[in-house]
């Protein structure tokens, strides 16, 4: 009796093992981007870190007992390229998409992978409407969209310097005056304040005294300002001479540390917002190290964001013991992860929470993360 | 009202520094009827000169007012031996070349200037320290005027004044004044025409570096690339008072700089130089020759 369960137990721990290699069920998961072409600097990295999660998950033994797969797809950026690839990634059978890299091609992907039902986290693509448009539930993406600085600094006058009369001033450029745009239909949206003044002015002029003095005269509350660090320091310093105090706010084109230098005393109390720095990161500095042991030199852009991607997405489908959809969004949008952004999760539109940009301010002579 | 006067003298300060270095533009152009594009650059090699003067004044803790007036007195001696150089190397051997020559020469100068300051200091914008002290007496009024627009305002007017006076009562302003009537003419007379080009360079980098040290010391930064717009500014103002005439540039500087200081304060800053061109395009339908400017039919 004794002999027959050793064998007995034997044979079902050899059916077990057995069970798990000969279904050869490997957890494919699908990774997107341009892989040749002119911008495949942007899409390497993530394909990369997407791998190194993989390595580093099966080395552990893999997400519900099976071997994860990385199936990488080159979509070269295109559009065009990017639905057959979508439609190869489907008929493989994948469980999920890091992807794609490019807003264009990321949106004219989405509806294939909506109709598989899969999800799709993108490290990469920032357009704003991918998740404020409500039209993919299935999308997700691990970095700020474009507008989330000017969301950040909206919320940030409007409820921590609680302002109710706000001037904006732009340079004109693209990225000055896309940002004030911006900046000012979310405060608009807000109903909290008012914008009295939307003025650009002409990079480069001698002086800004008249545009100064009519700040002074509409009297604001706060001036936000979108541009680059040379205006920016030549405005502050004509403010402050002319004794006007208000706060002054700016986005990432002057979070730089050669606006404190020209700016000198005046810079004292300046708000910028800018990437959240994750480099001191425990999280990212291992990823780090995994790179530089597979791969040499510097991963490249979106690499922490790719990573922080694959974690995500393999964190939610090893929390939800599934790999159906509808789980696999529920785990994604209501379990915390770790991952070299930072401990992570989904709102119901797919941007993450906690990634992005923060609010500094120039105290002794530095930019200091407002808490 | 008090805005009225707050937009006067920011129009003024501005107005001031246009004037100081469209005379460069115009006293060239009175003399050899050469558009200087190499002008702008002058005032910025000025402007960094006063720095490189004011930090070794630092260095050597000199007060703040004898830093201003070494800056001041440096840099313009300084420029002006850029503005002589670049006159005997880029111009002087054009001088009976075709018109189209030495402009050509002067568009190359420009450049040339631009990038051996880039290559030689940076390409960032550098802190420029203020050396304008906080005057006492003026605190009643520094709502409508800072120390540093008071000091702009003034000296400009200073200069302008001792140039009238150094073109009408010296001898070497009368050979100028000689000179640019008939060239020929001076030249039969005995006037050594070479040597009042040469004082023209001088009088004219000289008053471009005043400006910018001035300008420098009150926007607080420079960097290799400023003399392009105020050098485009200058030029319309000289052309708006009428190129050629030492008071048609100071009128002309002073309305462009009112016309974007009152653009800016009550319409929108988006359109001062909409409105500066604009009324540049208006003087020029009625009055050709600018403001102050003569019509010579013989030139055109």
């Amino acid at each position: 009796m004794k002999f027959v369960s050793k064998v007995f137990s034997l044979m079902v721990c050899f059916c077990l093992v057995a069970g798990s290699v000969f279904a050869q069920d490997t957890l494919k998961i699908g990774v997107a981007g341009p892989y040749s072409g002119d911008l495949a600097s942007y899409g390497i990295p993530t394909a990369n870190a997407v791998k190194l999660v993989a390595k580093k998950i099966n080395a552990k033994g893999g997400v519900l007992g099976k071997k994860v797969e990385v199936i990488a797809v080159d979509d070269q950026c295109k559009p065009e390229l990017a639905t057959n690839v979508a439609t190869k990634l489907v008929s493989e059978g994948v469980v999920g998409v890091i992807g794609h890299i490019c807003s264009g091609a990321t949106k004219a992907a989405l509806p294939i992978y909506k109709d598989a039902r899969l999800v799709v986290i993108s490290s990469a693509s920032t357009n704003p409407a991918l998740t404020e448009s409500g039209e993919y539930p299935n999308f997700f993406r691990t970095i700020a969209p474009d507008d989330a600085q000017a969301r950040l600094d909206v919320d940030f006058v409007l409820n921590r310097l609680h302002a109710k009369k706000i001037a904006i001033i732009h340079d004109k450029g693209d990225y000055g005056k896309g940002l004030a745009m911006m900046e000012k239909k979310f405060i608009e949206e807000s109903g909290k304040a008012k914008v009295i003044l939307f003025e650009g002015v002409t990079p480069g002029a001698i002086d800004y005294s008249a545009v100064v003095q009519k700040i002074k005269r509409n009297r604001p509350d706060v001036v936000m300002f979108g541009g680059y660090h040379p205006e920016a320091a030549k405005i502050v310093t004509t403010m402050r001479r002319k004794r006007l105090k208000v706060p002054f706010i700016a986005g990432d084109g002057v979070r730089d540390v050669s606006f404190i230098k020209v700016a000198g005393r005046y810079a004292e109390g300046v708000y910028a917002s800018g990437p959240r720095d994750v480099s001191s990161n425990p999280e990212y500095k291992e990823a780090l190290a995994e790179y530089q042991k597979a791969f040499h030199g510097k991963p490249g852009p979106f690499f922490e964001n790719g990573y922080a991607a694959a974690e995500a997405l393999l964190n939610a489908i090893e929390q939800s013991k599934s790999t159906k959809y509808e789980d696999i969004v529920k785990a994604l949008r209501t379990k915390y992860v770790s991952t070299p952004l930072g401990k992570i999760k989904f709102d119901s539109k797919g941007d993450a929470e906690g990634v992005g940009f923060s609010v500094y301010q120039v105290r002794g002579g530095k930019f200091v993360e407002v808490k | 009202m008090d805005y009225f006067w707050d937009l006067f003298f920011s129009g003024l300060t501005r107005g001031s520094i246009y004037a100081l270095i469209a005379l460069g533009y115009t006293m060239v152009y009175g003399i050899i009827e050469l558009i200087n594009f190499a002008h702008g650059e002058i005032y910025m090699l000025g402007a960094f000169t006063g720095l490189i003067v004011a930090g070794i004044c630092s260095v050597l803790g000199l007060s703040l007012i004898s830093t201003l007036v070494l800056a001041i007195v440096i840099a313009m001696i300084y420029a002006s031996a850029y503005g002589v150089t670049v006159e005997r190397i880029a111009y002087r051997p054009l001088r009976n070349a075709p018109r189209l020559s030495p402009l050509i020469s002067a568009i190359g100068m420009s450049i040339f200037l631009q990038n051996y300051v880039l290559l030689a200091q940076t390409s960032k914008f550098v802190p420029f320290p203020n050396l304008i002290p906080d005057f006492a007496f003026m605190q009643p009024f520094e709502d409508f005027i800072g120390p540093s627009e008071l000091v702009i305002i003034v000296v400009t007017a200073v200069a302008m004044t001792v140039l009238t006076l150094f073109i009408k009562y010296t001898k070497i302003g009368k050979a100028m004044r000689a000179t640019a009537q008939n060239r020929k003419m001076a030249l039969l007379c005995g006037v050594n025409v070479d040597h009042v080009i040469s004082m023209t360079f001088i009088i004219g980098s000289a008053l471009a570096a005043l400006g910018g040290v001035l300008i420098g010391s009150y926007m607080g930064q420079i960097n290799f690339f400023i003399g392009f717009i105020a050098g485009i500014k200058a030029f319309t103002a000289a052309v708006l008072g009428g190129i050629g005439s030492i008071p048609g540039a100071v009128l002309g500087g002073l309305i462009l700089g009112w016309t974007e200081s009152f653009a800016t304060g009550y319409v929108s800053s988006d359109y001062q130089d909409v409105f500066a061109f604009c009324l540049l395009v208006l003087i020029l339908i009625f009055r050709p020759a600018g403001i102050l400017g003569r019509t010579n039919t013989k030139k055109v």
